[in-house]
């Protein structure tokens, strides 16, 4: 078991023939992602690294039986996508795509509420770098070969930064059951909160290692939800101790302009719920094995 | 992206919001004749700065004769105002509204913003005008007056009257607040603002609802479909380094340190700088060059950072994913032969193909300081900058 992905689940890439998109394919392929097609509208027929495309979501996932997407569309377009994704079938969405206007991502929340929660997409992101089960499938652009499989649950802003994590564990010898990346928007798919308690009801992941950082109240939502469910041991790092109010840090999400949202607020409300803080980016693997020492 | 008060009070006046009749000027005679065009025997000179707090900075001034206007302008134009939002090196003056005096009965402060818990836009609203929000909701949190929008089906008016009656407006009056709310949600929401800001809107003598100050901000990832708003960019009220850095689609952001920082991904760029920090030292910038760390790039990025004059180190830390690391150290090397770097530059690999990255650096000749780990490159940027080149160089003799 692993979060959100696995080995078996069918995969589309809405917006497959940009370079991007094919460049990525071809490395999801590689990594054993079992990818099934591909959506462009008006590019229905044509073939990208093997796989089919079709004009429309219905239609991949009627003819693949498609479960999962990942969104590569352009910003103006990709919240169409993903609503086109969560009306199609899709049930878990990814989307990469960076500078989508916090307006549409207000709007396919919105949308996303219409299905009953049965039938609900799960989406994360959007300008996130994905989600990966190492060892079973790749659903992003991160490299591959700097996770190693285990039971450490990466969840996180930051691409990179989540990179630096999950490459300080390989180099303990540790591994990961899923990493999953939120994204750095105000308003994203998914938040801290929900893929929590994704991994505590995951028997795979025994310890799990959050990357927050300025901005927003999604870390110190995520606290209370771990101080009143989460069992297994939470990791976690805040980056941007430096960082100046009210001024946007690359993110468009990372700008402190109320209380609990820098990043020395966001370590006291996490460390008062139990969590155990690294205090700098360059002990988040030593700190997680510490503490799965401790839980051993 | 933010605009002058002039500005959003033109935009917010299109969507039925009431303004006092106002003039933009550019020179102190300009503002005189402006006066008298608007008639009456009172008016407002205020400094259009991209910042709030202006009142008390000394950018507004109210004047009752030519005379007066000219010599408040003449105490602005050129001038650059320092509020509590500029910070120490301010923003320069060039262009001041003028507008007629307003008698002003009550005052209230109304703010709409992107409410990230609820993830939809949120009405804040409360009696105590004109102070700022940040010291209501510290000093008198009971007179906010909060509701959230449902995206799908808009502002309704029972929501804007609740708020119009919890903040205590008069019936007669009410209408007219419902009416304001209205406008502000609909610039808000059709021209992809991230917030709309009135303070105070205020009660007049003879019972109208005006909006005295206007604040809003757009969000800068839907200007391609508002051309009319991303005209009214204004670079004067933007820090130089930063804006020819979104020129160049870097993400950029000047400090006050010396260690200058290169980095690929927002949320390793803050973790960068914080590792200075834990180091001893200080960032002089926050800087995300991307995913795709090509040598276009870093050497933009170099350029950019040593247009800092502060700058006495720099530190590239890249984490190279599918863009690898080889390729990444062509690009320092590259950046480094054709940008005049005279102070020490710490370079940290990590991903990808990273010994091939290391041998490109260590035969490029270059004096580049080598490190593995980030905690490694920030003590090293560190040292180099507390001693000086001489040590630098003998650190890398030992490497």
């Amino acid at each position: 078991m692993s979060i959100l992905l696995d080995r078996d689940t069918r995969v589309i890439v809405q917006g497959i023939t940009g370079r991007m998109a094919r460049f990525h394919t071809k490395d999801m392929l590689e990594y054993g992602t079992n990818v099934v097609g591909g959506v462009v509208p008006g590019k229905g027929g044509q073939k990208v690294e093997g796989v089919p495309v079709f004009d429309t979501v219905k239609e991949a996932v009627t003819a693949t039986g498609a479960e999962a997407s990942l969104v590569f569309v352009p910003p103006p377009f990709a919240a169409d996508s993903i609503m086109e994704a969560a009306d199609g079938g899709i049930r878990y969405c990814v989307c990469i795509t960076d500078g989508i206007p916090a307006g549409d991502m207000i709007r396919v929340k919105r949308y996303m509420m219409r299905y009953p929660r049965e039938r609900r997409m799960v989406l994360t992101g959007p300008n996130c770098a994905g989600t990966i089960s190492p060892g079973k499938a790749l659903l992003g652009i991160m490299p591959g070969h700097i996770y190693l499989p285990g039971n450490v649950g990466i969840v996180g802003r930051s691409g990179t930064l989540g990179y630096e994590a999950a490459a300080q564990l390989k180099e303990l010898g540790l591994g990961v059951s899923t990493s999953v990346g939120i994204g750095g928007d105000p308003i994203n798919g998914s938040s801290f909160k929900d893929i929590l308690e994704r991994f505590e009801n995951d028997a795979d992941t025994d310890v799990i290692c959050m990357i927050g950082e300025i901005g927003g109240p999604q870390e110190a939502e995520a606290a209370d939800y771990i101080r009143d469910h989460v069992t297994k041991p939470v990791v976690a790092y805040v980056a941007g101790l430096t960082a100046p109010k009210g001024r946007t840090m690359g993110h468009a999400g990372a700008i402190i302009s109320a209380f609990g949202e820098s990043a020395s607020e966001k370590v006291e409300i996490l460390e008062n719920v139990g969590v155990t803080v690294a205090e700098n980016p360059a002990v988040i693997g030593k700190t997680v094995a510490e503490v799965m020492g401790k839980a051993a | 992206m933010d605009v002058h008060e002039y500005q959003a009070k033109e935009i917010l006046s299109g969507f039925g919001v009431e303004v006092p009749p106002g003039a933009l000027a550019y020179s102190p005679e300009q503002a005189a004749y402006r006066a008298r065009e608007l008639g009456g025997d009172k008016w407002v000179v205020k400094a259009q700065v991209h910042a709030g707090g202006r009142g008390k900075a000394g950018g507004v001034k109210l004047c009752d004769s030519d005379h007066a206007i000219q010599e408040a302008c003449e105490g602005m134009f050129g001038r650059k105002l320092v509020t509590h939002q500029t910070g120490p090196e301010g923003k320069g003056i060039y262009r001041v509204y003028v507008e007629a005096a307003v008698p002003i009965e009550r005052e209230f402060y109304l703010g709409l913003v992107m409410d990230r818990s609820s993830q939809r836009v949120m009405i804040v609203a409360s009696a105590e005008g004109g102070m700022e929000i940040e010291e209501i909701s510290a000093e008198k949190p009971d007179s906010i007056v909060r509701s959230t929008v449902e995206p799908a089906v808009g502002l309704q008016d029972f929501q804007a009257r609740e708020i119009a009656f919890e903040l205590g407006i008069e019936p007669g009056l009410v209408s007219q607040v419902v009416r304001t709310l209205q406008g502000c949600y609909r610039a808000f929401s059709e021209l992809d603002a991230t917030m709309v800001e009135i303070n105070p809107l205020v009660v007049t003598g003879d019972d109208r609802v005006i909006a005295l100050d206007a604040k809003m901000t757009f969000d800068y990832n839907a200007l391609f479909r508002h051309p009319q708003i991303s005209e009214l960019r204004d670079k004067s009220q933007e820090d130089p380094r930063e804006s020819r850095a979104a020129d160049r689609g870097l993400s950029y952001v000047g400090l006050d340190g010396n260690i200058g920082c290169i980095v690929n991904g927002a949320g390793l760029a803050m973790a960068t700088m914080d590792t200075i920090m834990l180091a001893g030292g200080e960032p002089a910038n926050f800087l995300d060059i991307g995913g795709g760390a090509t040598p276009e790039r870093v050497t933009k990025a170099f350029r950019l950072v040593m247009s800092d004059k502060n700058v006495q180190a720099v530190l590239v830390n890249i984490f190279a994913g599918i863009n690898r690391c080889d390729w990444v150290a062509e690009g320092v090397v590259q950046a480094l032969n054709e940008v005049q770097v005279d102070v020490p530059v710490i370079a940290r690999l990590a991903g990808t193909n990273v010994e091939e990255g290391q041998k490109i650096l260590s035969k490029s000749g270059l004096p580049i300081i080598r490190a593995s780990t980030l905690m490694e490159a920030a003590e090293r940027a560190v040292v180099a900058w507390q001693n000086d080149l001489t040590q630098a160089t003998r650190m890398r003799a030992v490497k």
